[in-house]
């Protein structure tokens, strides 16, 4: 890996617990400019928590973060707001930063939800507001992007469209980006550095080292593996939910 | 003019609407109203120190409120109490300690009734003063900090991520609430400050469609209720303080109706 000016996090052995309950321990890492980072590991392997340190959310925490940017973009897995606000998009896009009218409908513009501008935040579907999150984090021309799951609830046409904004996002700004996501196949064709996580890195590599490790491979077992390293063909149908295959 | 007690009530009312309309959106939003509570009830022993040490009665309520909201952030980080028990606790034990200083005072003629429910008409032209200069420092401040204050009450989380520090933002709006308290203690009185901070922002709530206009709605809403409040004390010779109150609770059933008209108008 090239070093020092293009850093925008490490993490040292890294590590979180509540109530001397490990949530994640161990991890290093660390994200560069115009670099995908992503976190893959099963349910409660610690890939949420791990952003959050990165982000410094939590405070008390062992090992050491160095954090070299202050302008970052982040996308909750989980986020509650408060219905009772009165927030129209257009008024969360401007949350952390001010912005003007026109990066706020370029962002919006290129998430495909420009229409959605003056409609309240409680009236959104939950894809839709997933779609105003991800604008609302590259809006502001980020240096680091911190992206928790954020197709969540998207639907599957919009989920490949959206990933492949993403990388296009980490070019353009040549911003570097934490992705944690489920989806195998989409990860692993945009991703530069894989770490797989279950409570602390179990293997971290390229994508293709990452599917020929062993452990990997015990976690998400034999056909995980060969999803990535077959992953050089281009799927040119869309499965429906009904079981039917359309051609793009 | 300002020898006149309507004209100093009139002005002293208003400078206290402008500065309540804003910090009573982030009570809402924060769900604080009881936290608002608690620092009005414990300004009473602050006006009792006020008394017993001689010290402008503005300032000792605004220490006090202050001291209190540090106890009660060391309460939720040490016990394990539910945050409104503490509310409680803090609240009543601040209110008895205070009246039970009161009863050991006895050189001194208290008007409990006027702290209780506020005197807007013997407002001194001193009072006049703490009002138009702490009001708008404290409109400042929070213009100042608007920013992560917001962004946190929406989402604490994106918030710290992204750089803004709502910790901070957190500890100078409690300074805040302390402050508004302390100004406006003599207007409304202890029990009714509240009633000042949430009514007129509930008002604005329903008839407004982003903070902003919340914002603007409920300082509007403030000022209406203190002319309205006081006139009809006025002419009906009621007790203000409560007069304004009331006056605000009615602007505010007027704000229903437009929530039953939008609601027809979705369906």
């Amino acid at each position: 890996m090239s070093t020092n000016q293009n850093i925008l996090v490490k993490l040292k052995e890294a590590g979180f617990r509540i109530n001397n309950k490990w949530l994640v321990k161990g991890v290093t890492l660390q994200i560069e400019k115009g670099k995908i980072v992503t976190l893959i590991g099963p349910n409660g392997s610690g890939k949420s928590t791990t952003a959050k340190i990165a982000l410094g959310i939590y405070k008390k925490i062992d090992g050491e973060v160095e954090k070299y940017t202050n302008k970052v973009g982040y996308v909750p897995q989980k986020i509650s707001i408060d219905w009772t606000l009165p927030l129209r998009v257009n008024d969360f896009m401007t949350l952390t930063e001010n912005l003007k009218a026109e990066a706020i409908n370029e962002a919006l513009s290129l998430t495909g939800v420009i229409h959605l501008k003056d409609k309240n935040l409680g009236d959104l579907s939950g894809g839709e507001f997933q779609r105003v999150l991800l604008a609302r984090a590259i809006s502001k021309k980020p240096e680091l992007l911190v992206l928790d799951e954020p197709v969540q609830g998207v639907d599957f046409t919009g989920e490949i469209a959206l990933y492949e904004l993403i990388k296009k996002i980490s070019d353009e700004l040549n911003c570097g980006i934490l992705l944690i996501s489920h989806d195998l196949h989409t990860v692993m064709s945009a991703t530069d550095h894989v770490v797989c996580l279950n409570g602390h890195v179990c293997c971290s590599g390229t994508p293709i080292d990452v599917a020929k490790n062993n452990e990997y491979k015990a976690l998400f077992g034999e056909q995980a593996s060969q999803i990535l390293t077959r992953y050089e063909h281009r799927h040119d149908h869309i499965h429906t939910n009904e079981g039917e295959i359309k051609k793009n | 003019m300002l020898d006149d007690f309507f004209i100093r009530a009139l002005l002293a009312g208003l400078g206290v609407a402008i500065v309540t309309g804003p910090l009573g959106c982030f009570v809402i939003w924060r769900r604080l109203s009881y936290f608002g509570d608690t620092l009005a009830h414990s300004a009473l022993l602050g006006v009792t120190l006020a008394y017993t040490m001689e010290f402008n009665i503005a300032f000792s309520v605004f220490i006090i409120s202050s001291l209190i909201a540090l106890i009660l952030i060391q309460l939720q980080k040490r016990t394990n109490l539910p945050g409104d028990a503490l509310l409680g606790l803090l609240a009543h034990s601040s209110l008895a300690v205070g009246l039970v200083v009161i009863s050991f005072l006895t050189f001194i003629r208290f008007d409990i009734m006027g702290l209780l429910f506020g005197d807007i008409l013997a407002v001194t032209v001193d009072d006049l003063l703490i009002i138009w200069i702490g009001g708008p420092l404290i409109l400042l401040v929070l213009k100042l900090i608007w920013k992560p204050l917001f962004a946190s009450t929406v989402n604490y989380e994106l918030a710290e991520a992204e750089g803004l520090n709502p910790d901070r933002a957190k500890a100078i709006f409690t300074i805040l609430m302390a402050g508004i308290i302390a100004i406006s203690i003599k207007m409304v009185g202890l029990l009714l400050i509240t009633g000042m901070l949430i009514i007129p922002a509930a008002m604005a709530r329903n008839i407004s469609d982003s903070p902003q206009k919340m914002v603007v709605y409920s300082i509007i809403g403030g000022v209406l209720s203190v002319i309205l409040g006081l006139f009809s004390s006025l002419e009906f010779n009621t007790s203000s303080g409560p007069s304004i109150i009331a006056a605000a609770l009615f602007l505010f059933i007027l704000s229903l109706l437009n929530i039953k008209q939008s609601i027809k108008l979705k369906n």
